[in-house]
């Protein structure tokens, strides 16, 4: 009887408490939770080992440096000072507290498309982050770009806000994952191709991308080098897991995996691989050169010596361990540049609950040179009914430079 | 100094090998704060033995890179009490490990059980044979857990591992193909047995024409692709020939590192130090209870890790030692006989037959730590010993671990040991000669032991271990008379040559046979002749285990000993986790 009457009191006060609130609902700070899974927002705003949100992660890009800033609710040094209207703006127009001009890397071209519920909720889930006292000073970019101004400019070629248009002849499913990959899901920022001010190029939306030297592969349904032999398992299980029979998520992908996607529910990854399987073809992809006979069979041999013990003769690999040569996307894309980085660093695949193993492919750069290197990877990308440009040595070796300063 | 003291764990675990790992995964996954401290560096596979420089014999098999250091810990041996024991200044006869994965990662593979008689050795023997027939000295006794008992565990660690086998009694039904002589099996092997070479294939039907009941050895090096589990993946097998002294560069053999770390090490509440050496098991003042561990770090500072329970997870070896160490248990006088910690130290009884084939290509180099062709008729009381002389006996047959280049010189009889005739003799022979072999029991006896040596100490100022072990004659006959049973089947193969090399005493140091040093913390029923209970739970101080290492092996059996090391690990893990947590005190 007596437990009764404390549950009943509880009850009562949480209700209370609810009601006085509205914006602090349990569901609603749920589901800003969950977006801020979606959006990847600790994949920047938390530091290795650092307090959640709390900043500090210094971000690499082609102009410069950029540290993620404290979004706790700090007074002081996060962002507990910044009312609503701030808050919606900076995640969907990006403009920050007194209408602060944010760059780019804060993924507000994509966020914009994000409803007015959800970025709401996500609010609300902010405000409940516990406040950790951190200044960041974000903006490490050398002149021009340190001019937050400029972004003025940048917005008015590249930005187009504006919230997500459901497409009326699609399902539901569709559309949300439509609405993940374009909004919250952000993956447009890395899968897309970027001019030269680093702005998407929309009319090649999802056909691949450099950054921090890695290629984000095309993943539209190209045939060869899109996704278009994936099955929609094939994507929901790499999705939640890291791992399916094609490959393993490994450089800034495995840091998705592991943040957001494999955190995802059942069914927005079914939303994400329907919309991803039901996106066109990407638009058609230049004829690949022949490749050099001599850098053929000498690409052979230093691949049984090098790599046919995980990879296998076949190149199947073996699932959730050593990714698929033959036939994979990845192997024939346009860039080389995931491939050079992985065979001269090796490369770490991401350990998730349902794939824990993490497996690792070591280093080669000590024992291949740059023409080593060229020569077994226009073998692999080549062979096995592979079809993909050469790499050339200088691809390799600009690969080997560039490693000191995308560690 | 004093030793700084660290914030309490529930459990710190000594040595993070298989014992190790297991029960910390067991421990940290119900919930307890779990810390393991090793000696040795982390070890992990792309980093530290990847196929791009793991087959390197002369780094790994001659300059044994992954195994403990003399000038780290070493121990001092003697064959018999009236001899002045030396320290091993260059491990060879057997090779300790180092550092994370322990013996688990420089193993082959071999996963065998034990017969279900071996676990009542004592009892079986005495009422088939009679009293009169063990001699007087031997000091064999009955396990304290059956082979039912530990059916369940040997099947958890055979899933751990995803070991390669074919099953020779389902639940009491023989099958073809596999051991006729094993104990039941609840379930078939994980993984189908390793593609056989030719060597194993030739020597399998030899032995089927003499009447014997070949099968493929048990392995851990796997035949195919499989997920453990803890959701681990383990790769197929490349056939490379370097497991043994090696760690597996392509995830194919299991180990630590494959089979249990990378889901361990996502448990927020476990951690692991390495490159830290526990020097002692602190207890409490009336020396009831550990309160903990003290272990230096390679600073040279002192730090005291207090815990609530000490899991002694080292290398059979230092088990034995971290007990004399830290004065938990009586330790064993070879004088009197009296006392427990260093009791039944035992090890391996190896022989083998070299055989040199007409016009055949072996291939020798596509070898696994473990496939292989056996037969079982000659191990354990399998086979009627009346009238033999001894008791005991062993799995004999062909494997293939390795032909690497250095070690590997099969040369006819007669050949001198270098130059020209040398080099022509190893190139024509190579392809056509290899070698079997017996691996049998080796029974404990009185004036077998580890103690701490009275001269020698180590780099921290204690005393060395000091092992005192001869074969016995018992051990001599039995491996006199299986290598002669192999001889006949060797013979049977249409030889060119075979040179039959049985074992022959006294024990030396520096010939390597194997690594599986047993006993010196024998697990018992009763506390006069063991160390620690059924639950490997030391008798003295209630929360100190000694989680199936093979230091808790009463006798050593013909067979090697990770299947059981491991099947002890999940014995007392549950054991821990069921009975223990709820109720802190002696567990029998």
């Amino acid at each position: 009887m007596r437990r009764t009457l404390i549950a009943l009191a509880l009850s009562v006060s949480f209700t209370g408490a609810a009601t006085s609130e509205g914006t602090q609902s349990f569901d609603r700070i749920e589901r800003g939770r969950y977006l801020a899974i979606l959006g990847d927002c600790t994949g920047c705003h938390t530091k290795p080992g650092g307090a959640p949100f709390a900043g500090g992660l210094t971000l690499a890009t082609p102009f410069g440096n950029l540290i993620a800033p404290n979004i706790t609710p700090d007074q002081d040094t996060g962002i507990g000072h910044w009312t609503t209207e701030e808050f919606v703006s900076a995640v969907r127009d990006g403009r920050g507290h007194n209408g602060t001009r944010l760059y780019p890397a804060m993924p507000y071209p994509a966020y914009t498309k994000m409803s007015d519920d959800d970025v709401l909720a996500l609010r609300s889930y902010f405000l409940t982050i516990a406040p950790v006292h951190n200044p960041v000073v974000a903006n490490q970019l050398p002149f021009p770009f340190n001019i937050r101004l400029s972004m003025l400019f940048w917005n008015a070629v590249n930005f187009s806000p504006g919230r997500f248009q459901p497409d009326s002849q699609k399902s539901p499913q569709w559309n949300r994952g439509a609405y993940i990959v374009q909004g919250p899901g952000h993956c447009v920022t890395c899968h897309t191709p970027k001019n030269l001010l680093g702005g998407d190029k929309s009319d090649a939306a999802l056909r691949g991308a450099v950054l921090q030297g890695w290629f984000a592969p095309n993943i539209t349904g190209n045939e060869r080098i899109g996704i278009a032999r994936w099955s929609n398992d094939d994507l929901v299980r790499y999705l939640r897991s890291g791992a399916n029979r094609w490959t393993l998520a490994s450089g800034p992908m495995a840091e998705a995996v592991s943040h957001s996607t494999s955190q995802m529910s059942d069914e927005d990854l079914a939303a994400l691989a329907a919309y991803l399987k039901d996106n066109g073809s990407g638009g058609p992809v230049s004829a690949p050169a022949a490749p050099d006979r001599n850098a053929m069979q000498a690409g052979a041999a230093i691949y049984k010596d090098n790599c046919a013990a995980c990879h296998r003769d076949s190149g199947m690999g073996d699932e959730a361990l050593f990714p698929r040569l033959a036939g994979s996307p990845l192997v024939q894309s346009e860039d080389p540049s995931s491939l050079v980085r992985v065979v001269l660093q090796g490369s770490r695949a991401v350990s998730t609950a349902s794939a824990p193993t993490a497996p690792a492919m070591p280093p080669f750069d000590w024992r291949l040179d740059d023409s080593q290197v060229s020569a077994v990877l226009t073998y692999i990308r080549n062979n096995w009914g592979n079809v993909a440009a050469p790499v050339e040595r200088d691809a390799v070796k600009n690969g080997r430079a560039s490693l000191s300063s995308f560690p | 100094m004093m030793a700084r003291k660290l914030p309490a764990k529930d459990v710190v675990i000594i040595g993070l090998g298989w014992t190790g790992s297991i029960l910390a995964y067991e421990l940290a996954s119900a919930g307890l704060d779990v810390i393991a401290i090793e000696r040795g560096p982390w070890r992990d596979t792309a980093t530290d033995f990847p196929p791009s420089y793991s087959p390197d014999e002369l780094r790994y098999a001659i300059r044994l890179d992954l195994f403990l250091r003399p000038e780290q810990d070493t121990l001092t041996i003697r064959n018999n009490l009236s001899q002045t024991a030396l320290p091993i200044r260059h491990f060879v006869s057997f090779l300790p490990g180092n550092g994370v994965g322990g013996a688990g990662v420089h193993w082959n593979g071999q996963t065998w059980r034990f017969l279900p008689t071996d676990f009542r050795l004592r009892s079986h023997l005495e009422q088939r044979y009679g009293k009169a027939a063990l001699p007087e000295d031997m000091t064999i006794q009955d396990w304290p857990v059956s082979y039912d008992e530990l059916e369940p565990y040997y099947d958890r660690f055979e899933k751990l591992c995803g070991t390669s086998g074919k099953a020779g009694n389902l639940r009491g039904e023989k099958q073809p193909g596999g051991n006729p002589f094993e104990g039941w099996r609840s379930s078939e092997y994980p993984t189908p047995p390793l593609k056989q070479t030719l060597g194993p294939t030739l020597f399998a039907e030899a032995a089927r024409k003499l009447g014997h009941s070949p099968f493929p050895q048990p392995a851990s090096n796997l035949s195919e692709a499989y997920t453990n589990p803890l959701g681990l993946r383990i790769g197929q097998c490349t056939y490379c020939g370097f497991c043994e002294r090696f760690g597996c560069g392509n995830y194919s053999k299991s180990s630590p590192q494959v089979c249990v770390l990378p889901a361990l090490m996502r448990l927020p509440n476990f951690s692991a130090q390495t490159e830290c050496e526990v020097t002692r098991i602190n207890l409490d003042s009336a020396g009831k209870r550990a309160t903990g561990v003290t272990y230096v770090d390679t600073s040279g500072e002192e730090w005291e890790q207090p815990a609530n329970i000490v899991l002694v997870c080292a290398y059979a070896l230092f088990n034995v030692r971290m007990l004399l160490l830290s004065g938990i248990g009586k330790p064993y006088d070879g004088q009197s006989g009296q006392g427990v910690v260093g009791r039944n130290y035992a090890y391996q009884t190896t022989s083998s037959v070299g055989v040199i084939l007409k016009d055949k290509i072996l291939n020798p180099f596509i070898a696994t730590g473990a496939h292989g062709m056996m037969i079982d008729d000659y191990n354990g009381d399998n086979f009627d010993h009346s009238g033999l002389g001894f008791v005991g006996g062993g799995y004999m047959g062909a494997g293939q671990t390795n032909a690497r280049p250095i070690q590997t010189r099969p040369v006819p009889r007669g050949t001198p040991k270098w130059g020209t005739q040398w080099k022509k003799a190893t190139a024509e022979t190579y392809q056509r000669g290899f070698s079997l072999s017996t691996h049998g029991s080796s029974y404990s006896y009185r004036d077998c032991y580890l103690d701490l040596d009275p001269t020698y100490k180590d780099r921290f100022g204690r005393p060395l271990m000091r092992m005192t072990f001869d074969f016995h004659e018992n051990e001599l006959k039995m491996s006199a008379y299986l290598t002669d049973r192999l001889a006949e089947i060797a013979r049977a193969m249409d030889p060119v040559e075979i040179t039959a090399n049985p074992r022959k005493g006294p024990y030396n140091v520096n010939i390597y046979q194997t690594t599986h040093n047993t006993g010196g913390t024998v697990m018992g029923a009763d506390p006069a002749t063991s160390v620690v209970n059924r639950f490997c739970q030391s008798w003295d101080v209630h929360n100190v285990f000694v989680p199936g290492g093979a230091s808790v092996f009463p006798q050593n059996h013909g067979y090697n000993p990770t299947n059981t090391v491991g099947a002890l690990a999940y014995w007392t893990a549950d054991a821990i986790r069921q009975r223990y947590l709820k109720n802190p005190g002696p567990l029998a």
